[in-house]
């Protein structure tokens, strides 16, 4: 070594943004050498500031995020839950509005959630609920227009639906347990539900469906014809109810085209 | 016309029946209006540094001791084995580690 | 580098974070407040009521579309899929100002939501440098890039934050966003002079100020530290620097930001008409 490298001052510690992201996850981990105060002098609570900050935001977006799940578990549990869960699933996207998407699946095998069955299909509801408020928009057809068609064209059309409408086959009765919660609705009785959601106007909101419409829709939605979709629901459910199926999808305004190519 | 025919086009014309027009007439701005759903995106710090989330023991430490305290204590749901599943069951069937 | 103006600029008034308890209350009552600032994330979906809102409110006020998650001083490089959003926003809005910060949020996909420090290194001016002309070329438009609120330095820093953001500047041909609270914050936790950091930054290429509260708290060796929590009204010290700056730059954009317990409109619109009254007093631009 020469004398120059000795009187050289040291180099100073890089950080990169994977070790400061590390740290920032990981509350047991050390602060990443170079982080300092005014004198030069390791960081240690300063750098929590930034650990603190991310851990409080995504926190507080899960909390609005699922309020019924948060009323379900009470505030105190359901942040000491997420500070679990935003370590294991860190947003993959910048948009907060969807943040959450994984909770489903953590429910179902977290220490402290694994015995109440219902709460993934009550997650699975609260995210849909959030994807419809940000829905693209569509205007509902006048129903009468699916009067005006012949047998033959209504079995050939295609019923285009709203952006924000969605299908959930829950085991829980994941609907009566958000009304219940969220709307003064009865306790919640036996049973899985088949829920659409859908929009009206800007407000999303949810409708039971009657036996086989899950089905039916769900064939709708991926782009089926009504004839098609019939077929489907009467060969799997043979006292599906097309008038019943029919007036849950009008009144949820769901239905915003007919293309009759 | 068939029977099926008939049926098909009869559920479609009870349906459409079932429901008035669509009661959307709000204005432009009335319609913008109301609650708008949380989990927005801000360049806010949050409290200070001594809030939990920033030192080990808040880190896995609660949430795995902590029993669920909303209304999942009070809600009751019958299961298709006619199991009863409430809150109040939360405690026994708990796998506690620690 | 790119020097391209947009169609409308925002005024040299005061102007207030939007946020949706307030949509009424700023089309029945807006008082001084001349202009509306937006985190471009909560505008990303593809319609619903937040979108609605924004359209409305948009015939009504010029906007500035403040980004919160491009991650400008990011090691990886820019999100192409938010950049996409970040554009298609704009061109739909086509507001009169868009910002960005001198931060970073995204490592590896990880999204931190946060705006998270940086060295002052000849590696990060280079890519913070690369990564705004990207921006600014794919956008179509000049940004403005915000001073960041700090907790803590880097070691390996080698250039003073003013300096950094002056070169930023004339490589990119950015403007800038000053918020004057962050100045005061990071001043106050790094141990230097605010006024010192306002004498060296280039105040010329100003085109907004924030202005907000913060909260106080302490380092574990009793130091102060002030949390940038934008949940307060503007502190004292912070009006006075403001005045400092006015007084050189002129009347400019000037935001209320308030994020944290949003207080009624009242409260709001009164922190706006001071800004207003500073600016009319030190420059008599603004009529009072």
């Amino acid at each position: 070594m020469t004398q120059d490298t000795l009187t050289q001052t040291p180099a100073r510690a890089t950080v990169s943004q994977a070790e400061f992201r590390a740290a920032i996850l990981n509350a047991q981990a050390d602060v990443p050498e170079g982080l300092v105060n005014p004198d030069g002098q390791q960081a240690s609570k300063r750098f929590s500031v930034y650990r603190n900050n991310v851990v409080h935001s995504l926190s507080e977006a899960m909390l609005t995020g699922f309020p019924v799940l948060t009323k379900l578990l009470g505030d105190e549990f359901f942040r000491e839950m997420a500070k679990v869960y935003l370590r294991i699933h860190p947003p993959a996207s910048q948009l907060m509005m969807h943040y959450g998407a994984a909770l489903p699946g953590f429910l179902e095998s977290f220490p402290g959630t694994l015995h109440l069955k219902y709460l993934p299909d009550v997650a699975r509801l609260e995210l849909a609920l959030r994807r419809a408020y940000h829905a693209g928009d569509a205007d509902p057809i006048d129903p009468a227009e699916l009067t005006s068609l012949g047998q033959h064209d209504l079995m050939e059309a295609r019923l285009t639906l709203a952006p924000a409408c969605e299908v959930l086959q829950a085991k829980w009765p994941a609907k009566s347990i958000w009304d219940f919660n969220m709307a003064d609705g009865p306790q919640p009785s036996a049973g899985g539900e088949d829920i659409l959601i859908s929009r009206i106007g800007f407000e999303p909101k949810t409708f039971l469906l009657p036996e086989g419409a899950a089905e039916f829709i769900s064939s709708l939605l991926k782009g089926r014809s009504f004839g098609t979709a019939l077929g489907l629901a009467t060969s799997n459910t043979p006292d599906f109810d097309l008038t019943a199926t029919l007036t849950v999808l009008i009144a949820a305004q769901a239905i915003t085209g007919i293309d009759r190519d | 016309m068939s029977k099926k025919t008939v049926a098909i086009l009869g559920a479609v014309t009870a349906a459409v029946a079932a429901n008035a027009a669509p009661a959307f007439a709000d204005g432009d701005q009335e319609k913008c209006f109301g609650v708008s759903l949380a989990g927005q995106n801000d360049c806010a710090a949050g409290p200070g540094t001594t809030c939990a989330g920033s030192s080990t023991v808040d880190y896995q430490g609660n949430a795995w001791k902590l029993v669920p305290a909303g209304t999942c204590e009070t809600m009751e749901i019958t299961d298709a084995d006619g199991k009863k599943h409430m809150g109040s069951l939360a405690a026994t069937e708990m796998n506690l580690p620690g | 580098m790119l020097d391209q103006r947009t169609n409308t600029t925002l005024p040299d008034g005061a102007g207030v974070g939007y946020k949706p308890q307030h949509f009424q209350d700023l089309l029945n009552a807006p008082g001084a407040v001349t202009w509306l600032e937006i985190h471009a994330e909560n505008y990303m979906g593809d319609g619903g009521r937040q979108i609605a809102q924004l359209r409305h409110l948009a015939e009504n006020f010029p906007i500035s579309v403040h980004g919160v998650g491009a991650s400008i001083g990011g090691e990886s490089r820019l999100d192409p899929e938010h950049l996409a959003r970040l554009k298609k926003l704009l061109d739909w809005l086509n507001p009169a100002s868009f910002s960005e910060h001198l931060a970073w949020s995204t490592h590896d996909s990880a999204f931190l939501n946060d705006l998270l420090p940086l060295p002052y290194t000849k590696d990060t001016l280079t890519r913070v440098t690369a990564h705004i002309n990207e921006v600014q070329e794919l956008l179509g438009r000049k940004m403005l890039l915000e001073n960041p609120s700090s907790y803590l330095a880097f070691a390996e820093s080698t250039w003073s934050e003013p300096d950094f953001i002056r070169e930023v500047a004339r490589r990119t041909g950015c403007g800038l966003l000053l918020d004057v609270n962050n100045v005061f914050i990071s001043a106050t936790n790094l141990e230097f002079e605010a006024l010192d950091y306002l004498d060296a930054y280039p105040l010329d290429l100003v085109e907004e100020i924030h202005l907000a509260g913060h909260d106080e708290d302490a380092d574990e060796l009793g130091r102060k530290l002030l949390i940038d929590s934008h949940g307060k009204p503007v502190d004292e010290p912070v009006w006075a620097l403001f005045d400092h700056v006015i007084a050189r730059t002129g009347a400019r954009p000037a935001l209320i930001e308030w994020d944290n317990d949003v207080p009624n409109w009242d409260v709001l619109e009164n922190e706006a008409a001071r800004a207003t009254a500073q600016m009319a007093a030190q420059t008599q631009k603004v009529p009072a």
